[in-house]
């Protein structure tokens, strides 16, 4: 690692480059390095953290870490409670969120996240090449000698990989009339500056909400506006939705308390003597309506600041222009540019019952970047495949662990599989952590891969799917109020399932449910 | 790049939504997600429970059964309902035949969609009426 008066990764030629120092590049970065993969991270920021270096707007996490839970700190279980810390391999750098935290809240405050992911990068010896801007792309040669060229404020660096992780953190403006006028969300101003303020909200989303959220104790009145209704997570059951922490200026409206959430189109925003005259469009159909206000915020959402990547090839879609990626995370028009981080999110999976995975967030793309690290190590850099060998006789036990306490099925549900191969020339063995759709689609030796899933009214349950001689089965095991997956009902349908493998599991060896069990289970990360 | 008042001007050229007004097809463009798949990717898996509908942008698929392809669907084309509407996993796999951007709707939402929006029931209704006929006319 470098000194303290020494920057590291000067420009030059690496075999890999990775672009970004939020959470995402952090994790991709300290993930590769465990496997032996050289490379550069580089940054324009100052410091390491990302977005949480200057948001959510109001200083409080939306992702909890909880103090106390049901298993222990450090342990691959604890991560199932604990949404923020990033992932390693050695104990002591395991769950450092909840030691950072002063215990007032279980969401983190923003300042306490930008001192997790620092802490991480300084103490697992992730460096950085901050204050070096990402500012053009060309690719040269062709072959063995192609590489992505990245101008930067620094000078140029030649790879042949390149992993970006730099968030979905530009802020994106539509293109209504009128609308260059008011500030977006990330230019709002002190809470205290809308005191006594009738306030306009474009967006209903969760930047919109955080917003009424915090000016509901400032603010003469409230309207926000945005063409489809609101839908709130606690009725989604996924993170799509208003979070439950910005649900009051909602409770506010539906009581009639003098916040209004409208479902309409902004036609225009003109100024007004004092204020400005906002027009909407109902979705239901009839005339415009005018709302005249003090202040119009735009929280309108961002976008992924891909700089020059679309004109070199990689395909963008959506309203955040997101790359398209393939289930490894690679850009699915320009081989060799992966995507880490909140850019994950475009590979929305199976999206089975509707419900997408926590790519988006901290506690689902650190999984990503994981798996990602140990694709791009076995792909292009000569790793080995991951292939833990399991002794039969246990291999009921370790696949109830899993779909019990596995993290990574647990944040990425219907996303993530632990695949086990059941070769019976080769014997049984862990294969790791994939994605689902890779398992599905791919090929492959005869396997099983665990999941959890959820359905849309909220059912919680393990699903395991066969693969034998290609063809691939579904099979969804019960499930559970309590969400414990080891009963007598889910040790029997599985030990069925592995029988039709030839793999013999003595169901009787397997303890009986109990309540919640504590520590670390036997799997080690993918 | 497609914006959602874009998405909503593309919504506007397809016959399902053809009755539908500009402030109402931004509010379907908001419910959509739109989704990019590439080419040889399978959109909807056959006897895989869970599916939701989608609503062809841009590419081509097949609707593949056992390996065999029964159909291909283009731009305005939507696929996925059967599944939805029956509650039952998708007879047939749907396989990208070149990159395809497609609009996607929870199985749940497709229903919000079609009581809120009665022509668009009404449309597709005609289009399914129009299938079974297809499929009496093939059969007799």
């Amino acid at each position: 690692m470098a000194g303290l008066s020494e920057r590291p990764f000067p420009p030059g030629d690496y075999p890999l480059v990775v672009v970004g120092s939020g959470p995402g590049a952090i994790q991709v970065s300290y993930s590769l390095a465990r496997l032996g993969v050289p490379h550069a991270v580089l940054s324009r920021d100052p410091v390491a953290g990302g977005m949480f270096r200057k948001f959510p707007f109001f200083q409080r996490l939306l992702s909890w870490t909880k103090p106390y839970a049901p298993a222990e700190q450090g342990s691959r279980a604890y991560e199932r409670y604990d949404w923020n810390s990033l992932l390693a391999d050695e104990p002591e750098h395991a769950a450092l969120m909840p030691g950072l935290m002063d215990g007032t809240s279980y969401f983190p405050s923003r300042p306490e996240m930008e001192r997790n992911l620092q802490t991480f990068a300084e103490r697992t010896g992730v460096a950085i090449r901050q204050d070096c801007r990402w500012e053009r792309t060309r690719l040269e040669g062709e072959g063995p000698d192609r590489r992505f060229v990245l101008e930067t404020s620094d000078g140029e660096y030649r790879a042949p990989l390149a992993i970006f992780a730099v968030g979905v953190a530009e802020p994106y403006v539509p293109p209504t009339p009128g609308i260059e006028l008011v500030p977006h969300y990330a230019d709002t101003r002190p809470a205290e500056t809308y005191a006594d303020k009738r306030i306009f909200i474009i967006g209903k989303q969760n930047s919109g909400f955080e917003l009424a959220s915090g000016l509901l104790p400032w603010a003469r009145g409230l309207v926000l506006a945005s063409p489809s209704p609101a839908k709130l997570s606690i009725v989604t059951r996924s993170l799509v939705g208003i979070r439950a922490r910005y649900v009051q200026p909602y409770e506010d409206y539906v009581l009639g308390g003098g916040v209004a959430v409208l479902e309409a189109a902004i036609e225009r925003i003109e100024r007004t003597e004092g204020g400005f005259r906002v027009t909407t469009r109902p979705s239901r159909g009839g005339d415009p309506v005018a709302v005249e206000v003090d202040e119009v915020i735009a929280a309108t959402g961002f976008v992924a600041p891909l700089l020059d990547l679309p004109e070199l090839g990689v395909a963008t879609f959506g309203h955040s222009r997101l790359p398209a990626q393939t289930a490894y995370w690679e850009s699915a028009t320009v081989p060799g540019i992966y995507f880490a981080g909140t850019l994950t999110q475009a590979v929305g999976g199976l999206k089975k019952h509707g419900l997408p995975p926590n790519s988006g967030a901290v506690q689902g793309s650190r999984y990503n970047a994981r798996v990602l690290a140990r694709h791009v190590a076995e792909t292009h850099f000569g790793v080995p495949p991951l292939r833990r060998p399991i002794d039969p006789a246990g291999l009921l036990a370790f696949a109830l662990d899993e779909l019990c306490r596995g993290p990574e099925l647990w944040h990425q549900r219907a996303y993530l599989a632990r695949v086990v191969e059941l070769e019976p020339a080769s014997g049984v063995a862990d294969a790791g952590v994939r994605p689902l759709t890779s398992f599905l689609d791919d090929g492959g030796p005869d396997a099983v891969a665990l999941t959890v899933e959820a359905d849309a009214a909220g059912a919680i349950y393990p699903v395991v799917y066969g693969r034998r001689d290609g063809t691939v089965t579904e099979h969804i095991l019960p499930a559970d109020d309590l969400l414990q997956f080891d009963r007598q009902e889910h040790r029997r349908a599985l030990a069925g399932i592995l029988r039709e493998f030839g793999v013999a599991s003595d169901e009787a060896s397997v303890p009986a449910a109990t309540a919640q069990r504590v520590g670390t289970p036997a799997a080690g990360p993918p | 790049m497609i914006q959602r008042a874009e998405v909503a001007d593309e919504l506007a050229g397809l016959s399902i939504f053809a009755d539908l007004g500009s402030a109402q097809l931004q509010g379907i463009a908001h419910i959509f997600e739109e989704q990019w798949y590439p080419a040889g990717e399978r959109i909807l898996r056959q006897d895989l429970s869970g599916s939701g509908f989608y609503l062809i942008l841009e590419g081509e698929v097949a609707v593949r059964q056992d390996g065999r392809d029964l159909a291909m669907l283009a731009r305005g084309d939507y696929f996925g309902e059967i599944s939805v509407l029956l509650g039952e996993p998708p007879v047939a796999d749907v396989v990208a035949l070149r990159p395809v951007r497609a609009l996607h709707l929870a199985a749940a939402q497709l229903q919000d969609v079609l009581l809120a929006y009665p022509t668009v029931m009404y449309r597709m209704l005609v289009e399914q009426t129009r299938r079974v006929r297809s499929a009496n006319r093939w059969r007799g």
